[in-house]
């Protein structure tokens, strides 16, 4: 099963890269929603059946690849924009970027002081690449939209992360953090809507008036 | 008993919600706020057990901390009713809800020692703090509340890959794994060092943004000048305090895996950098809310740098929680009445405020005097504990770093502070309805008083609690 884990966590690293390098904010929306089903598959994978787990993957299933994507996908709608414009770093760039730093996380991921069992599997430095992945497109584009996006990608960094320690996180604390992400995701789609009634863009390089001098 | 603390405010925010009037649900929001000041009062005489498991604990961390913020809110709640009276162009619904949910979610930080759940409430905070940073549907407000959202999400997300690596740092170590923090501390001996160090680097950015110490403080200015008074002050007195407490249980981890000399270096380093930041965009702020919010970047780095210390300043700090989030009370509630009855934040056109609102002008500048550090007020005391110890320990370079920074912030707070205050109302002013009241001045002169009570004279029970926090936070020989 573990090796079937890994192959997904490629399509994870892989997803990465079409959120990195697409334009079109649908599309990006779309791949994030699948790599948050591929998260809510894998602690079935790795970790032995329990009631527990079925809630999990069943509330990961849903926040992660259905209802925050929609919320999302009503945002684009309601802003009337599709595409992602002049970003502060062009595509070829972050692209290349993401290819190194995800590099550098298997580089990282060997040095590190892991588990005998979790040595040869890709989830520590899969959560890193995804992070760092998150990390770059949140600070390269300038839509609010896209915004959130790098937000949710790093957020399944961490989440893959989690996946290794089912044990130490009570039901309750993993619900809760869901949660909080689903809320949070509700509030940043709100905003989203009342930044495009106010300055008739999404484009968050507008925000400036609040500068120091 | 832990339940109600969380359930009653709970309950509060549906009542307020299915309040159809605007007028009643601020004065519904001060019932509530009292209840559950009086829950605190009780749980922080008769301390409950532990509950079963270890989840929840009261300690005397967690008391400094629930204090602070329920005191504090208790005054919002009841300066909100006359406050929200010169708002009524528009509903007041989501700011009592989200107040409400807040102080639940606060409450919850401080009880649990389950530092997953503790993650989760800090969250909360974060997230219904947001839609009160936008109650004034602006372009202006808009932005302030997405650098929030976006910039504290990110820090706290950070800080839960920090608390997964501690997780892990228990798996490696074959202990049970585990997120209690007295389990972690039991066993911090055998955890790997390797992961609790980045766990440390992690936890310290992450709850470092949270409570805006340089350089990850750049949303502060935005939503504390963006946000209306009540709601400033429960971020500058608040929500800053609940981020520090995240920051003490780090420490106390610190402490048991005898890593803390690191920790108390960035710290250290963390905090002067917030005080100099401080100091630099302290002098000529041209708006008078953004100039509060440097003032709370500064004093988030005064506490900093006590924890970093450590020995006596450790005191300091935590008398600090109570000195500065009191006091923040009286500077953004004052500055709120200020703001309405000039309907200007900016300090060219706020002038001769003693003339034309003698009660709120007065309150913002003894205000002013006893946030920077001078005699008789607490800040004093809190202030003057953290640089003596400075001294004592023979850092003289913080301590001077400190001393220094407190000057210029001093001098340049004085040269916003007193224009505006002083002289005569220019003549083009814009006449507002807002009139001082006994409900919008009431609330930060009582807190004032309490800041100067507790500088000169700090009661018996509180002393014995700041002692029972700081032995906590001891560091052993």
């Amino acid at each position: 099963m573990i090796t079937f884990a890994d192959q997904l966590l490629v399509l994870v690293l892989l997803i990465n890269f079409i959120s990195l390098g697409t334009s079109r904010l649908m599309f990006s929306i779309r791949a994030v929603a699948a790599q948050g089903v591929i998260l809510g598959v894998l602690p079935g994978l790795i970790h032995p059946f329990s009631w527990h787990l079925v809630g999990i993957t069943a509330g990961i299933i849903a926040i992660k690849g259905l209802i925050i994507p929609l919320l999302l996908n009503r945002a684009v709608r309601s802003a009337e924009i599709k595409r992602e414009v002049e970003p502060y770093l062009g595509y070829v760039p972050t692209l290349l970027l993401g290819a190194l730093f995800t590099a550098l996380s298997f580089g990282f991921a060997s040095k590190l002081p892991l588990l005998a069992e979790h040595q040869n599997y890709m989830f520590v430095p899969a959560s890193i690449a995804t992070l760092m992945a998150g990390f770059l497109i949140l600070t390269t584009r300038r839509k609010a939209i896209s915004q959130v996006i790098g937000y949710l990608v790093l957020e399944n960094g961490i989440f893959i992360f989690g996946l290794l320690l089912a044990d130490a996180m009570p039901l309750m604390v993993e619900a809760g953090a869901l949660l909080d992400l689903l809320v949070g995701t509700f509030v940043m789609g709100i905003v989203i809507n009342h930044i495009s009634r106010e300055f008739s863009s999404l484009d968050t390089s507008r925000l400036t008036s609040l500068k120091e001098e | 008993m832990f339940a109600a603390l969380i359930l009653l405010p709970l309950a509060g925010a549906i009542v307020t919600w299915l309040i159809p009037y605007d007028r009643l649900r601020p004065k519904v929001l001060s019932l509530f706020a009292l209840g559950h000041l009086g829950i605190v009062i009780h749980v922080l005489t008769f301390t409950p057990p532990e509950s079963p498991g270890g989840w929840f604990h009261l300690d005397a961390l967690g008391k400094i901390v629930l204090l602070s913020t329920s005191l504090l809110f208790l005054f919002c709640a009841v300066y909100s009713i006359g406050y929200l009276f010169y708002r009524r162009e528009r509903s007041n619904r989501v700011l009592c809800i989200g107040l409400l949910i807040c102080l639940a979610a606060a409450s919850l930080v401080t009880i649990t020692h389950h530092l997953g759940l503790m993650w989760v409430a800090l969250e909360t905070t974060t997230i219904s703090m947001a839609p009160l940073i936008y109650f004034n549907r602006n372009a202006r407000s808009i932005e302030a509340t997405w650098k929030y959202l976006l910039i504290c999400s990110v820090g706290v997300a950070l800080a839960l890959i920090g608390l997964y690596f501690l997780a892990y740092a228990t798996i490696v170590a074959k202990v049970e794994p585990s997120l209690l923090l007295d389990d972690l501390m039991r066993d911090a001996g055998q955890l790997s060092s390797g992961w609790v160090h980045a766990a440390f680097v992690f936890l310290l950015v992450g709850f470092g943004s949270k409570m805006g110490l340089a350089p990850l403080h750049t949303w502060k200015p935005d939503a504390y000048g963006e946000a209306p008074g009540l709601v400033g002050a429960m971020l500058a007195g608040g929500l800053v305090n609940l981020a520090f407490l995240a920051l003490l249980r780090v420490y106390q981890l610190c402490l048991a895996t005898k890593e803390i000399a690191f920790f108390q270096n960035a710290l250290v380093v963390m905090g002067l950098i917030s005080m100099l930041f401080a100091a630099i965009f302290m002098a000529r702020q041209a708006d008078f809310k953004r100039m509060l919010a440097y003032s709370s970047v500064e004093h988030v780095g005064i506490m900093a740098v006590a924890l970093g210390i450590g020995g006596k300043a450790i005191f300091g700090a935590l008398f600090h929680i109570l000195a500065n989030g009191l006091t923040k009370g009286v500077l953004f509630l004052s500055s709120g009445n200020i703001h309405r009855s000039y309907n200007s934040k900016s300090t060219v056109q706020v002038r001769g405020a003693l003339r034309r609102l003698p009660w709120s002008g007065g309150l913002f500048l003894a205000g002013f005097i006893a946030i920077t550090g001078s005699p008789p007020f607490a800040p004093f005391i809190s202030e003057f504990t953290i640089v003596s110890s400075a001294f004592m320990q023979g850092r003289m370079l913080v301590g001077a770093l400190f001393l220094l920074s407190l000057a210029i912030i001093f001098i340049g707070m004085a040269l916003t502070v007193l224009p505006m205050v002083m002289g005569d109302v220019p003549e083009d002013s814009e006449k507002t309805s807002y009139r001082d009241s006994l409900l919008t001045v009431g609330p930060p002169l009582v807190l004032l008083l309490m800041v100067f009570l507790l500088g000169v004279w700090i009661p018996q029970p509180l002393m014995d609690l700041l002692r029972e926090g700081a032995a906590l936070l001891e560091v052993p020989q």
